[in-house]
């Protein structure tokens, strides 16, 4: 073997390790099963940043012919790892986010007022839930001038995560 | 439109990380205690002279251990002759009531608006007498052994039944308080009470209430007609036998000192997970303290429990409220721990049949799976797993509609599954941490269909959120991050302190790993290493940058890591910041014993005095403390340097710790020996 070849073979095995870890966090009864509801989180967890139609599109690809309401670890490993390897759904750069939220600020003023954000999150896009805007306002909002101030909202969150 | 979705693509996987968290979080807990459990299981095992190769290896990584080989080696015991004892222990008419007695006195039978004052009493911190509580006691178990095995309920005789799960309780406090004259009693009494405990209860003849759960071959008319003494005494051998082992170990590693009480026979081994000095009792649960057991315990058995007196009266409550017609059940938490009767034909001890043992735990220690079929649960070491189908089949043959059961912590406090078949429910809220789940009971009419009440012990979150009150941003969204993180510190402690106990295996496995004696081991090997030591089943790739800190990216110096471990464990912070959470959670146990210890109650115990004192404690809760820090403590406690400690000023600056949490300032704490986190969680010094 080349040593590019064993490289890869290390590099998958890699992969192979971490989607089996990420799995078996969800897989309660320890028999490679999980929710499908989990799927999301899952994926999100190593490194992956899809939309929500990208994760439905995925789905397809390792439900069962006859859905049963959870995913089987033989058929999301192959899918998963070809995600990995292809380095799709990639996160997003605090630059990039910040330019989306300027985009929506058309007037350039540094925030969104909450009707504003509301709006755009769910009529447009891939529209939140209730519980999920609410959850977003919660933090996002400064309750005194009831808008968000995005540059620090983001901030905020990054710094959260690490 | 693009912008919308990247914001939203984003979030959402932000949330999805804060989850990923939460429950690698939980499985740390999870695993840690059941890990624990499988260590009770195997000492209680090693009694009946298990081979040793059984022993040596988890349960987990040897699936083919069957339950049936267990089962043999219970049948090849010898028999347990009669411990006709048990009557000496509930004569509680001889114990002494002083006049100076200030907490509530009772009478049996117990009104209702008894039990209720009672209730409230404790709400107001008093105090109840020994001697109450073993009455209380000894009238439950009365009461209790005249029920059948199934127990069955109408709610024709009431408007609503509520049904309770786990409620876990602090067994240590008990013991500290009673240890000297009255703890053995009670220990014994409260064993009997959980032993008569009905096995399953039946509601209108169509829910069917048990601990654990069932197996494809659960047997209601045989469980119904089992003699419990057959069972009991051959645990009740059992524990004896091994406990008179601990104590003789314990009197003879501890040699002198007439304050040294002899290590009774009924300690359990803790094994606490660490917690918050945040521990304040709430009225409904006490914290918990993972206490082993109640050394009654079957070999199977898990012991949390609420054994303590609220329990009792929980009890009583109920028996108060069937008569006057307002039925309570409460879980059982307890399996069986069966007293030996009176009646028994000495010397003749009838014993279980295998398949009556086997229903038995089978209905203890059985857990839902999503899966069809039966299989063995190898987790608990006890008892199956049961999939839909079984449930579906038990549900048909008896002609029921609902299962409910507890012996699982659920973080919203309950769980449905199976169809909206089965019920769990779990009543210890922050069982595992403050903020780790909240608890439930439920509530059953005559329609029966379920209703669910949540709670969450507060106090502790009440005064977290306090404190950032005077962060204007702060929020629902925010505390959850906030529950989160402490709730996650503290399993990660929790980890750290195990991987130090195992310093001396992982360093073999990872030399196993470093052949070319590198001195460093990578992510993968490590995490391998690591599993193959601790036998956690743990995402450790996942927690690889919580644990380890390297400035390498995919490498680690794996000396120094674990020396910086074991700096870490026994650093002078540690020892007393764990020192004094232990403490701050047992100051009402530590005043009893100083109060003991000041036999001429001048307020006053010497250094002297205070060192033993400590020692005997921390002995009992399995810590080890070096002498160094128990001077160390004592000096820092002595606050006018004058050789005493007064008591009450010793229990003051606790009040004070309490008290400017309760404001939120920790760097107000006097004394402070440790500054670790802004939070007040942190152990500012007495």
């Amino acid at each position: 073997m080349t040593e590019d070849k064993i490289k890869e073979e290390l590099v998958l095995a890699d992969f192979h390790k971490k989607i089996k870890e990420a799995f078996e966090v969800f897989d309660h009864e320890s028999n490679n099963t999980v929710d499908v509801r989990e799927i999301g989180t899952i994926i999100r967890s190593l490194g992956c940043c899809p939309s929500e139609g990208e994760i439905h599109d995925l789905l397809a690809e390792v439900e069962e012919e006859e859905p049963t309401g959870y995913i089987r670890y033989e058929k999301f490993l192959p899918v998963m790892t070809k995600v990995l390897q292809e380095r799709r759904y990639r996160p997003i750069p605090e630059d990039v986010l910040l330019g989306a939220f300027e985009v929506l600020d058309s007037a350039k003023r540094g925030f969104l007022t909450k009707e504003e954000l509301v709006k755009y999150m769910t009529e447009e896009g891939e529209p939140f839930s209730q519980e999920e805007m609410e959850e977003m306002l919660s933090a996002a909002i400064d309750p005194g001038s009831n808008s968000v101030n995005y540059k620090e909202y983001i901030t905020m969150m990054v710094i959260d995560e690490n | 439109f693009k912008a919308a979705t990247l914001i939203q693509r984003w979030y959402r996987r932000y949330v999805a990380r804060l989850e990923m968290r939460r429950q690698c979080t939980w499985s740390i807990f999870q695993s840690i205690e059941y890990a624990g459990q499988q260590d009770q299981i195997k000492v209680r095992w090693n009694e009946s002279g298990l081979p040793l190769a059984l022993l040596s290896s988890p349960w987990a990584a040897k699936p083919r251990c069957s339950k049936g080989d267990f089962l043999d080696r219970m049948f090849t015991e010898e028999r347990f002759h009669q411990d006709a004892e048990m009557e000496k222990y509930s004569d509680y008419e001889s114990i002494e009531v002083p006049d100076s007695y200030t907490g509530p006195h009772l009478s049996f039978p117990l009104l209702p608006d008894h039990a209720t004052a009672l209730v409230e009493a404790f709400r107001l911190k008093q105090q109840l007498h020994a001697r109450y509580v073993l009455n209380l006691l000894h009238e439950t178990r009365k009461h209790l052994a005249q029920l059948p095995n199934i127990n069955r309920l109408s709610t024709c005789y009431s408007e609503e039944i509520t049904v309770c799960g786990d409620l876990h309780g602090q067994l240590d406090d008990l013991i500290f308080i009673f240890y000297k004259t009255h703890g053995k009693k009670i220990l014994r009494t409260l064993q009997d009470v959980f032993c008569w405990l009905p096995l399953a209860t039946l509601v209108d003849e169509k829910v069917l209430i048990l601990h654990g759960g069932v197996s494809n071959r659960t047997d209601l008319e045989l469980l119904a007609k089992l003699n419990r003494h057959k069972i009991v005494s051959t645990l009740r051998y059992k524990m004896r036998k091994e406990n008179e082992k601990q104590a003789e170990e314990k009197r003879k590693a501890n040699q002198t000192s007439s304050a040294q009480a002899p290590t009774p026979w009924f300690l359990p081994q803790s094994r606490s997970l660490p917690s918050s000095p945040f521990h304040l009792r709430s009225d409904k649960a006490h914290k918990t303290s993972r206490s082993s057991s109640i050394p009654c315990g079957a070999p199977l058995e898990r012991k949390e429990s609420s054994w303590q007196v609220q329990h009792s009266v929980g009890l009583e409550l109920e028996r108060c409220q069937q008569q006057a017609a307002f039925p309570v059940i409460l879980e059982k938490e307890e399996p069986l721990l069966l007293t030996s009767k009176a009646d028994d034909v000495a010397g003749e001890r009838p014993e279980p049949t295998r398949e009556e043992w086997k229903q038995v735990v089978d209905i203890l220690w059985s857990d839902p799976m999503t899966q069809e079929g039966c299989k063995a649960n190898t987790v608990r070491g006890g008892g199956c797993y049961f999939g839909p189908d079984v449930t579906e089949q038990l549900l048909q043959k008896y002609n029921l509609q609902l299962l409910i059961r507890s012996h699982e912590c659920k973080p919203e406090g309950y769980e449905f599954c199976h169809n909206r078949k089965v019920l769990t429910i779990f009543s210890a809220s922050n069982y595992y941490e403050v903020g780790s789940n909240r608890g439930a009971y439920v509530k059953l009419g005559p329609s029966l269909s379920p209703h669910i009440v949540q709670y969450q012990a507060n106090k502790a979150t009440h005064m977290l959120t306090m404190r950032q009150r005077q962060d204007i941003s702060m929020n629902d969204f925010r505390k959850k991050k906030l529950q989160i993180s402490r709730v996650e510190e503290s399993a990660l402690r929790a980890l750290r302190e195990k991987l130090f106990a195992h310093s001396s295996d992982l360093l073999d496995e990872f030399k196993k790993h470093d052949a070319d004696k590198t001195g460093l081991i990578t992510l993968n090997d490590w995490a391998a290493a690591v599993e193959s030591v601790l036998h956690l089943g743990l995402p450790w790739r996942m927690l690889w940058s919580q644990l380890v800190n390297t400035s390498m990216d995919n490498a680690l110096e794996y000396r120094s890591w674990l020396e910086d471990l074991a700096k870490e464990q026994l650093s002078h912070e540690n020892i007393q910041s764990s020192l004094l959470e232990t403490l701050y959670r047992n100051r009402s146990n530590l005043e009893t014993i100083f109060r003991i210890i000041d036999s001429d109650h001048s307020g006053f115990i010497s250094l002297d005095e205070f060192r033993q004192t400590w020692k005997l404690f921390s002995s009992h809760m399995n810590i080890d403390i070096t002498d160094d820090c128990i001077c160390d403590l004592a000096r820092s406690i002595d606050f006018n340097k004058d050789g005493h400690i007064d008591i009450n000023e010793f229990l003051e600056a606790f009040r004070l710790v309490e008290q400017s949490c309760s404001e939120g300032q920790a760097s107000d704490c006097p004394q402070s020996t440790n500054a670790n986190d802004s939070d007040c969680n942190s152990s500012g010094a007495p």
